[in-house]
C-alpha cells in the first residue's frame, strides 16, 4: 500500500462526496428559500377583500376574484377537451394500432409537442383560434391552446396505465363473445382510470403555471363572468394577472399575494400527485 | 353480423382520428409558423434578417436585424447551462447513488416542487431579489440584465437536468458497479468512473433538455432581462428570441408583426434542432 497515494485518493473521494452533498443541499435550500420568501411576502397582502372583489377604478381597489374564476374556467374547459382526446389517442395506440409506422409517427408527434415552448403555442393559438376560427381573444381560445399543450401529458399517463391492464382480461372478454368496442368500454377503459387521474393532476399543475401561451390567446381582462359567458370573453388567469400587476402596473403587493396563492396551489398539486401515485401503486400490488 | 362489423369499423375510425390529432397539431403549428414567418424574411432579406445587428422596428426607417436576439438567446442559454449543469449533475449523483432513502425522498419532492413553480413567480422573485442585488453588488444603474436572466434560467432548468440524469444513472446495470467495487475501487470512485460514463448518453440528453427549456422560456426572462434590443452584454439590458416575440406582439402591425412571426419561426427551427439532438441521445442511452 502506498501511503501518499492513499491520502491523495482519500482527499479526492472526500471532495467529490462533499461537493455532491453540497449541491443537493443547495438545491433543497434554494427551493425552501423561494417557498418561504414568497409566502412571507405574499400572505400579509392576502385579504378577504382582495380575494372576493373585482378591481375597481372608482375606489382604486384591486381584487382578484375574476382571475381566480378565470383560472378555474380555463382548467375545466381544457380538461373537458383534453381528456377525451388524450384517452382516445392512448386507446388507439395500445388497442388498435397495428401499423408500427403510424405508432412511431404519433409518438414522435407527441414528443415534439412537449418540446415546443409555450410562447410558440401562444402565437399559433392566436393565429389559428383567435383569428382564423374567429374566436377573438377569449378564454375558450386560451383553453384550446392549452389542450394542444397538455395532450401529450394525458396521452402518456393513460398509455402507461393501459399497459398495466392484464392481457388475460381482454382475452377473457373476447372469449365470452364481446366485440372490440365492448371490451374497450367495459374492461380497458375502467383499467386506465388511474392514468387519467394522474394526467389530470399534471395538466392542472401545468395550466396553473402557464402564462406565455395565454397572454395573446386569453388576454388580460378582469371582468366578472359566469362560466359560459366567461369562456366567450377575454380574461386573465392568476399567472397572467401576476405578470401584469408586477411588470406593467408596479403593484408588487398584489403580485406577491397572487404568487403566494400559486405557490400554495402548486404545493397542493404536488402533494396530491404524490399521494395518488402511492395509492395507485399500492392498489396495483393487491 | 354485417351491421356489427360496420359498427366496429366505425369505432376504429374514430379512435384512429383521435390518435392522429397529435400529428395534426404538429402539422398545424409547423404550417402556420412557416406560412406566417416566410413573408417578412423575404421582404427584409435572409441575411439582413438573421445577421442584421440592429432592431429598430418602430423607427422611421425601421431595421429588422435579429442577430442581437439570437446571440442573447445563445449566450443566455450557454450561461444557464454552465451554472445549472454542474449543480444539477452533482445533485443527481448524490440522489441516485449516495443519499440515504429518507433524504432522497425529501430532496426529490423539493425538486418536483421546484419544477412546479410557475415561471411568472420565478420572474417576480428575480425582479425583487436578483435585479436589485445585482445593481448593488456591481454598482450599475439597472440590475435587469443578461446576468439576472442567466441565474434565473439556471435555477429553472435544474429540475429537468436532475430528473433525467437520475433516470440515466439508475439504469446503469448493477454488474458494472459490482465489478468495479470488487476490483478495489471505493463506492464514490465507482460512481464517478463507472456509473457516470455508462450513463453519459442519458446525461447528455438531460443537458440538451435543459438547453431546450432555457431557450424556450419567455415570461421569466421578460421580467428580469431589461428587454432592450442590444447586442448581448453580461450587465446590459438584453432581449431574447422569446421575449422579442412577446414584447411587441400586442401593439405591432404590418411588416413589424410579420417580422415577429419570422422570429418565432427561427425559434421553432432552433427547438426542432434541439429536439433532434435530444432524440439522438435518448435513443443511444436506451441502446446502452
Amino acid at each position: 500500500m502506498n501511503g501518499q497515494l492513499n491520502t491523495r485518493r482519500k482527499i479526492k473521494i472526500g471532495l467529490l462526496r462533499v461537493s455532491c452533498g453540497l449541491c443537493a443541499a443547495f438545491t433543497c435550500f434554494l427551493t425552501l428559500f423561494l417557498l418561504i420568501y414568497v409566502l412571507a411576502k405574499g400572505i400579509p397582502n392576502l385579504s378577504w377583500e382582495l380575494l372576493s372583489t373585482k378591481p375597481s377604478y372608482l375606489s382604486g381597489t384591486i381584487g382578484i376574484l375574476p382571475d381566480i374564476l378565470n383560472t378555474v374556467y380555463i382548467i375545466v374547459a381544457t380538461l373537458v377537451f383534453v381528456l377525451p382526446l388524450g384517452v382516445g389517442a392512448a386507446v388507439y395506440l395500445t388497442e388498435y394500432a397495428k401499423n408500427k409506422r403510424i405508432v412511431a409517427v404519433i409518438e414522435y408527434a407527441a414528443e415534439t409537442l412537449s418540446g415546443i415552448p409555450s410562447i410558440i403555442y401562444g402565437l399559433v393559438g392566436m393565429l389559428f383560434f383567435c383569428q382564423f376560427l374567429n374566436m377573438q381573444t377569449s378564454l375558450l381560445a386560451g383553453a384550446l391552446t392549452l389542450v394542444i399543450m397538455n395532450l401529450p401529458t394525458v396521452m402518456r399517463t393513460t398509455q402507461e396505465s393501459l399497459k398495466t391492464v392484464p392481457q388475460s382480461y381482454r382475452e377473457g372478454a373476447f372469449g365470452l363473445g364481446a366485440g372490440k368496442w365492448r371490451v374497450i368500454r367495459t374492461v380497458v377503459l375502467p383499467g386506465c382510470i388511474d392514468g387519467v387521474i394522474t394526467g389530470c393532476i399534471l395538466s392542472v399543475g401545468r395550466i396553473l403555471g402557464e402564462s406565455a401561451a395565454l397572454l395573446f390567446t386569453a388576454g388580460f381582462a378582469h371582468a366578472l363572468n359566469g362560466f359560459f359567458e366567461g369562456l366567450g370573453s377575454a380574461g386573465a388567469t392568476l399567472t397572467v394577472s401576476l405578470y401584469v400587476y408586477a411588470k406593467e402596473q408596479g403593484e408588487f403587493g398584489v403580485a406577491f399575494a397572487i404568487a403566494a396563492i400559486l405557490m400554495i396551489l402548486t404545493l397542493l398539486v404536488n402533494l396530491l400527485a404524490a399521494l395518488v401515485g402511492r395509492w395507485f401503486k399500492r392498489r396495483q400490488k393487491l | 353480423m354485417k351491421k356489427k362489423k360496420a359498427f366496429e369499423n366505425f369505432i376504429h375510425g374514430i379512435f384512429l382520428i383521435l390518435g392522429l390529432i397529435t400529428v395534426g397539431c404538429v402539422l398545424l403549428i409547423t404550417v402556420y409558423l412557416i406560412i406566417s414567418g416566410i413573408p417578412a424574411i423575404k421582404k427584409i432579406g435572409f441575411w439582413n434578417f438573421l445577421f442584421g445587428k440592429e432592431w429598430a422596428s418602430t423607427a422611421k426607417e425601421p431595421s429588422y436585424g435579429i442577430l442581437p436576439f439570437i446571440l442573447t438567446s445563445v449566450y443566455g442559454t450557454a450561461g444557464a447551462i454552465l451554472i445549472g449543469v454542474p449543480i444539477g449533475f452533482l445533485t443527481s449523483v448524490y440522489l441516485a447513488k449516495l443519499a440515504p432513502a429518507k433524504i432522497r425522498t425529501v430532496v426529490s419532492s423539493t425538486v418536483s416542487l421546484l419544477a412546479g413553480i410557475p415561471s411568472v413567480v420565478y420572474g417576480l422573485i428575480g425582479m425583487m431579489v436578483l435585479v436589485p442585488g445585482i445593481r448593488k453588488l456591481f454598482h450599475i444603474p439597472d440590475g435587469a440584465s443578461l446576468l439576472a436572466a442567466i441565474i434565473v434560467l439556471a435555477i429553472m432548468i435544474l429540475p429537468s437536468i436532475i430528473n433525467v440524469s437520475i433516470t440515466a444513472l439508475e439504469a446503469v446495470p448493477k454488474e458494472y458497479e459490482d465489478a468495479s467495487l470488487a476490483l478495489g475501487a471505493t463506492p464514490v470512485e465507482t460512481y464517478f468512473k463507472v456509473s457516470v460514463p455508462a450513463a453519459k448518453s442519458g446525461i447528455a440528453a438531460a443537458v440538451v433538455l435543459g438547453v431546450g427549456r432555457a431557450i424556450g422560456e419567455a415570461m421569466t426572462v421578460m421580467m428580469v432581462s431589461g428587454n432592450a434590443p442590444n447586442l448581448p452584454e453580461l450587465f446590459g439590458s438584453v432581449r431574447f428570441l422569446t421575449t422579442a416575440v412577446a414584447s411587441e406582439m400586442s401593439y405591432s402591425s404590418g411588416l413589424q408583426r410579420q417580422a415577429l412571426f419570422s422570429i418565432a419561426l427561427v425559434l421553432f427551427l432552433l427547438i426542432m434542432l434541439i429536439d433532434a439532438a435530444l432524440n439522438f441521445f435518448l435513443k443511444r442511452s436506451k441502446e446502452g
